[in-house]
């Protein structure tokens, strides 16, 4: 059975029961979560938004919003895009690793296939291996490429479990930066594929630090969105019971495999939107983009901001872009990774969950008792 | 004989579909030129030593404690370099290789102790600290050694070609010794583990390691001891690839990935897995490379994912 089929037949299993399964779809989820989404008119919608919304977030908007206006466009384009454009790859990896329990390391290969494919679709440097096409076909075309690439590697990967998942995944990222880095025909080998822009459009030159910072801002907002949605959702409630016990879930009459390799793809369509972003902002496409460092920041990235909730790649993301870009005036340019290794090595250590975590722990310990991560679905 | 050919209808298929090519294409090289058959099959296998000796230790490591160590290929270059150093200021080989095992034991040790031992069980965690730790050791070698490559020459007893081979003619001394050199560690690892009380140990641990425990085993010294011999014959591989190839940052990525491709094919926790999966490895890596260069990685990559489609755990592997 497809993931779309299943996820249908999952909704209509609430009501009609004739599928042969009880209408676990409501069972599945907990009982506070129940209340607000079983019944879902617009009055409700807008009471939700309303609950939901706290000043916080309110202000993490508005800065977000006014930040270009009020800084340099370095900043803006070299530390808030790149955080945001990085943050969006890392995400799709949380969202596998926390709601989906499958770490895989080939997000950033994923990204790294759209990213290749604006440049070989568009038009790079290279004119004889790019075909040249308008933006408008060579990017969903990228896009679409990496989302079916991203599903092969689940598909592949979701056959292991738990560590089998990560040796399996960094051995396809790092097989893939081996391609390119061999291959001059598509990938033009170790030079890449240089200048790459993004392009014009509303007579808007979406290159400029300001546009650009929007456009990634407009993807990452609706990137996290998303994983909020999802993870409400049937599908990702389903997929939550799944990582959490998979042998109950198929017990339960659910296709384990076909939610599993369902959310490679769709964290693949986040990577890919954050490749293509990446590509642009680095206008240029090499094997080191995709090689084993990054294959390995981008889990650094999530687990420094903690998995368990989507901000957290966000927040890893921009520690991460700072640190890259603050620290190496502290100390010795070349002694970057040392630095990074060693924050994520006592992350690792001390605090597992990452910052969130840290957050939590605070919170609890000084605050009212109330935690910011939680597995499920936070309460209102 | 047909008591030897009772297998399934799955296992003929795989037989045929596998078998029939290699020896339509081995019959094609063999009567095309037969001496670059013959050499690639050497070179493939004298890779593939070099690659079992690192790959065991790894998949030691992951069946007693099913720990993915991701930092074993830092520990190999770790090997590499003191090795080297050593070899240079001693100038005997045999201290290198002796010199090069112990830094990446200890070190390996010093990992398991230090850190590892803490978070038993929780093997996303130790997986993670793995990733960490290499990162921050290929960095700190990075800064020792700097990004300069640096080769180690043979030992004298193994320099220069061997002569008056049948159709190959020659070839070089110290390739053909890193076969020996797998043999002898593959027959070392099974007395071992299957004729000493230590490799008893290991076993049992691999089965059941409350069990274990509770007959009076000392497991946290097994461990430190198992992690110690996997490191170090990571580090040995190190010297023993420093001649081969050669020591520069980049390298423990290579070597990691190799161990990761031989596990995965060959199955995780299996020394005889480790051996045929680093085989077949060695062998389509140096098959691609001299038939078709360009498309040699996706060549090993095809393995991994036959090999992954039937058999999810390895060609050696049991469920867990």
């Amino acid at each position: 059975m497809s993931a779309a089929r299943w996820r249908n037949a999952m909704k209509s299993g609430a009501q009609s029961s004739n599928v042969g399964r009880p209408n676990f779809s409501t069972q599945a989820t907990t009982a506070s979560s129940r209340d607000s989404y079983a019944v879902a008119d617009s009055a409700t919608v807008f009471s939700r938004v309303q609950r939901s919304v706290k000043p916080r977030h309110l202000l993490v908007a508005s800065v977000a919003l006014a930040f270009p206006f009020f800084s340099t466009p370095f900043f803006t384009f070299q530390v808030m895009s790149q955080s945001l454009i990085l943050g969006l790859i890392a995400l799709s990896l949380s969202f596998l690793a926390g709601y989906g329990g499958m770490v895989s390391l080939a997000q950033m290969t994923v990204a790294g296939i759209a990213g290749y494919g604006v440049a070989v679709f568009g038009t790079s440097s290279a004119a004889e291996i790019s075909l040249g096409w308008p933006w408008w076909v060579a990017v969903p075309t990228a896009v679409s490429v990496a989302v079916i690439c991203a599903t092969l590697i689940g598909w592949l990967s979701v056959r292991t479990e738990g560590i089998y998942t990560i040796m399996i995944t960094l051995a396809i990222g790092v097989a893939f930066y081996y391609l390119v880095l061999q291959n001059y025909s598509i990938f033009n080998g170790f030079q890449g594929l240089r200048e790459l822009k993004p392009p014009t459009v509303f007579s808007v030159n979406w290159r400029q630090p300001t546009a650009f910072y929007f456009m990634s801002l407009f993807c990452a907002m609706a990137g996290y969105f998303l994983v909020r949605y999802i993870v409400r959702a049937p599908f990702g409630v389903a997929l939550q019971g799944i990582r959490d016990n998979p042998r109950r879930m198929e017990a339960l009459g659910f296709h384990v495999v076909a939610h599993r390799v369902a959310a490679y793809a769709l964290a693949g369509l986040i990577a890919a939107v954050g490749g293509i972003l990446l590509a642009w902002y680095n206008a240029l496409m090499t094997p080191g983009s995709v090689g084993v460092s990054w294959l390995i920041n981008m889990l650094v990235i999530a687990v420094l901001g903690g998995v368990k909730h989507p901000i957290g790649a966000f927040l890893g993301a921009l520690i991460f872009v700072l640190l890259q870009t603050f620290a190496i005036d502290v100390i010795d340019r070349e002694r970057f990774n040392l630095v990074i290794g060693g924050v994520f090595l006592a992350i690792v250590l001390f605090s597992p969950d990452g910052l969130l975590g840290l957050w939590a722990k605070l919170r609890s310990r000084f605050g009212p008792n109330q935690t910011i991560t939680t597995t499920q679905r936070r309460m209102t | 004989m047909s008591r030897y050919l009772n297998l399934t209808r799955t296992q003929w298929f795989v037989l045929l579909s596998v078998g029939v090519p290699v020896l339509a294409f081995s019959i094609w090289a063999l009567l095309g030129n037969a001496r670059l058959y013959l050499v690639t099959m050497l070179n493939g296998l004298t890779l593939a030593s070099l690659y079992f000796i690192v790959a065991s230790g790894f998949t030691l490591v992951f069946g007693l404690m099913r720990n993915v160590n991701l930092a074993h290929g830092s520990l190999y270059l770790l090997g590499g370099y003191v090795g080297y150093a050593v070899a240079n200021y001693t100038g005997w080989w045999i201290i290198a290789l002796a010199a090069g095992f112990l830094a990446a034991a200890i070190g390996g040790l010093l990992m398991q102790w230090l850190i590892l031992r803490h978070m038993q069980g929780q093997e996303l965690r130790q997986t993670m600290v793995t990733i960490g730790l290499s990162i921050v050791i290929a960095d700190l070698l990075l800064w020792i050694f700097t990004g300069q490559v640096y080769q180690m020459e043979a030992p004298s007893l193994l320099q220069g070609p061997i002569r008056g081979i049948p159709v190959i003619n020659a070839y070089s001394a110290y390739r053909l010794s890193l076969l020996g050199f797998g043999i002898a560690i593959g027959l070392f690892l099974w007395w071992l583990l299957n004729r000493t009380r230590v490799g008893m140990m290991i076993r049992a641990g691999v089965d059941d390691r409350g069990m274990l425990a509770a007959s009076g085993v000392n497991v946290n010294l097994v461990f430190a001891a198992t992690f110690a011999l996997g490191a170090g014959l990571a580090g040995f591989g190190g010297v023993i690839g420093a001649v081969e190839l050669s020591m520069v940052p980049g390298e423990d990525t290579r070597l990691l990935l190799a161990s990761l491709i031989v596990v995965i094919v060959g199955g995780m926790g299996s020394v005889i897995g480790a051996a045929v999966g680093a085989a077949i490895l060695g062998l389509a890596e140096a098959y691609g490379l001299a038939y078709v260069p360009t498309y040699s990685v996706v060549f090993t990559f095809m393995i991994l994912i036959l090999v992954l489609a039937f058999r999810p755990r390895g060609i050696m592997g049991k469920a867990a």
